[in-house]
């Protein structure tokens, strides 16, 4: 069954001039993860806006759970979590005020409230911190909060709009850990992300949106092979390009790529770093000391790239319509 | 329904809660008014020959109330901006709850905060000489009204605070409400000084007619220029309770119609 299904759906702001949606179409199928994969002003957060009934498409339909999102929002409310790019809990309050006023706003009893709450706490490892106003945390820890805000009423679907922006590498990774034992759980996930590699890590599926479409959808592989996935890129001495050549053929198994004035040697890899220790073995073998050996992920630009022929504009809402304004000025 | 009190109830307390786990909220808000009280008593106090027994502090102290409660309209306006710049009201419409609970009960956590506000400046204003003449039942419903009307200003806050969508937007924006509201009025100099048009002006102003109010429940006379024996100037009262009643009928509706359609920068 699908947990989310979204159709058409379009949204323009500033009365037309700028197109958030241009007829978008997504699911989700029940208990699996979906990244949504676009740079800033693709119509990420518009489209979960949409689908946790903040906001109404100019045309379009949309179901969660199998609830009209337009027909029945209440319905629809009782059923989500949402958390945002942007820790939207109360900063002045403690992580245990917090979660008490999101509890009795579910409408569980005081008693199911701070039940609830404690078990948050205890799995987001924030029970040191409850009794600290928010102001004091670190940003991963706010997000965290947030998260467990979420989900008090253990939500069918959960839509996470950029759950990592703007944090450190550490706490990306714990709120990495934190989202893998969820969806362990078995819960509908939607997030959204500007990384590919997040996508890859969290997602079953990947859709990449673009000027407010998907572009394209698939598994993280099936994508990775249409953008080319990991790449092994050897730079050597002229002299030894031949063997080099000789080398990467073998381990890759696929054609490669070579440029002669850059004197680089490639060729896609499935097997990652197993790959690349396998070409400085048989380098070392043969006494060939590369300028330069790597494995080459490809970034969101890569998949951009390779899908529209263009990089990923990083474009907001506002500088769209500036920009169009100025057009048409001209 | 009765989900519908809870949650507002929650939106209320979580206001409360919010002064006692930062006490110097309340602390501020309290001495802003002190400050005023004394300053006015003093500083225009010995320069205004008011005519009426007891001195400048009688007239002074109703002025003061209705201005104090008239700005609650800026604590609901920049309250409500924070929570909708920080994404709070994005998570609050994501909830199953009752599409005006947030707002209703934001106004009447500010309007609780009045109670506490209006105490303290009634032990101010009797430390500097305030003495009112009439029956304490008529100083207790002045103090009723006074709350009502801070009530009444709040849901002008609320369509504001949803409307500018950033915290010092809404400071700025409440102020040039707020000022020529509460100084071109009664509350602080007799509106007899004042050019015949504008006394026009100042009289039907809404502030006017509460201070004017307060001082007849506080048992002082009221001193009308140009619109001397219109409806207003007899009858205060009746004109403040119209003006309350006006200003909810308008502000509540669209400001529960913001709320729903709000979003976020």
């Amino acid at each position: 069954m699908k947990a989310v299904i979204a159709e058409n759906l379009v949204k323009t702001y500033n009365k037309g001039a700028v197109k958030a949606l241009d007829g978008l179409n997504l699911d989700v199928e029940e208990g699996t993860v979906l990244g949504v994969l676009g740079p800033n002003g693709a119509g990420k957060t518009t489209t979960v806006r949409i689908l946790a009934t903040l906001l109404s498409p100019d045309s379009g339909n949309a179901t969660v759970a199998g609830i009209d999102v337009l027909k029945h929002p209440d319905e629809v409310r009782k059923l989500i979590g949402l958390s945002g790019q942007y820790a939207a809990v109360d900063e002045t309050l403690t992580g245990w005020d917090n979660l008490i006023m999101f509890g009795r706003l579910y409408h569980l009893s005081a008693q199911a409230t701070k039940q609830r709450a404690i078990e948050l706490l205890e799995q987001f490892a924030l029970s040191d911190a409850a009794k600290r106003p928010i102001k004091t945390y670190s940003g991963g820890m706010r997000r965290r909060l947030d998260l467990a805000a979420s989900l008090i009423i253990r939500p069918k679907v959960l839509f996470l709009d950029e759950p990592t922006t703007g944090l450190d590498p550490r706490g990306r990774q714990d709120m990495w850990g934190v989202i893998d034992d969820l969806v362990k759980g078995g819960v509908t996930l939607l997030l959204t992300t500007q990384y590919l590699e997040e996508a890859d890590h969290l997602a079953d599926e990947i859709a990449v949106i673009d000027h407010g479409k998907v572009i394209a959808r698939g598994t993280s592989d099936s994508l990775k092979k249409q953008v080319g996935g990991e790449r092994l890129e050897i730079v050597v001495e002229n002299e030894h390009l031949e063997i080099v050549k000789d080398i990467v053929a073998r381990v890759s198994g696929s054609a490669i790529n070579v440029d002669e004035g850059l004197r680089q040697i490639s060729a896609p890899v499935t097997t990652g770093s197993k790959a690349l220790i396998e070409a400085a073995k048989m380098l070392d073998e043969k006494g060939i000391h590369p300028l330069d050996i790597g494995l080459k992920r490809p970034s969101l630009d890569d998949v951009f790239l390779s899908l529209t022929g263009h990089v990923a504009e990083e474009k907001k809402e506002e500088e769209a319509s500036v920009n169009k304004g100025r057009r048409r000025g001209k | 329904m009765i989900n519908f009190i809870s949650d507002a109830a929650v939106i209320t307390k979580r206001q409360l809660l919010q002064l006692s786990r930062v006490p110097e909220l309340l602390l501020f808000s309290t001495i802003q008014p002190i400050m005023f009280v004394l300053l006015f008593r003093y500083v225009f106090g010995g320069s205004i020959d008011t005519g009426q027994p007891g001195g400048y502090v009688q007239l002074l102290m109703p002025g003061i109330f209705v201005q104090t409660v008239a700005f609650t309209l800026a604590g609901t306006a920049v309250g409500l901006a924070a929570d909708m710049q920080k994404g709070l009201i994005d998570r609050f419409r994501s909830l199953p709850i009752s599409r005006s609970a947030v707002v209703i009960g934001r106004t009447l956590g500010d309007g609780a905060l009045n109670i506490v506000v209006l105490t303290a400046m009634g032990v101010a204003g009797y430390a500097v000489g305030w003495r009112p003449t009439s029956s304490l039942f008529e100083v207790f419903l002045g103090f009723v009204f006074l709350l009502v009307f801070g009530f009444a200003m709040s849901w002008i806050g609320v369509l504001i605070g949803l409307s500018v969508r950033e915290e010092r937007v809404a400071t700025n924006a409440t102020f040039i409400v707020v000022f020529p509201l509460t100084f071109l009025s009664n509350a602080f100099a007799p509106t007899t000084g004042m050019p015949k048009p504008l006394q026009y002006v100042a009289e039907w102003n809404p502030v006017s007619t509460m201070v004017a109010a307060c001082r007849e429940l506080f048992g002082l006379e009221n001193q009308f220029g140009a619109t001397a024996g219109s409806f207003p100037s007899e009858n205060p009262l009746q004109m403040s309770v119209i003006y309350m009643i006006l200003i909810m009928a308008i502000f509540i509706p669209l400001s529960i119609r913001k709320y729903n359609n709000a979003a976020k920068k």
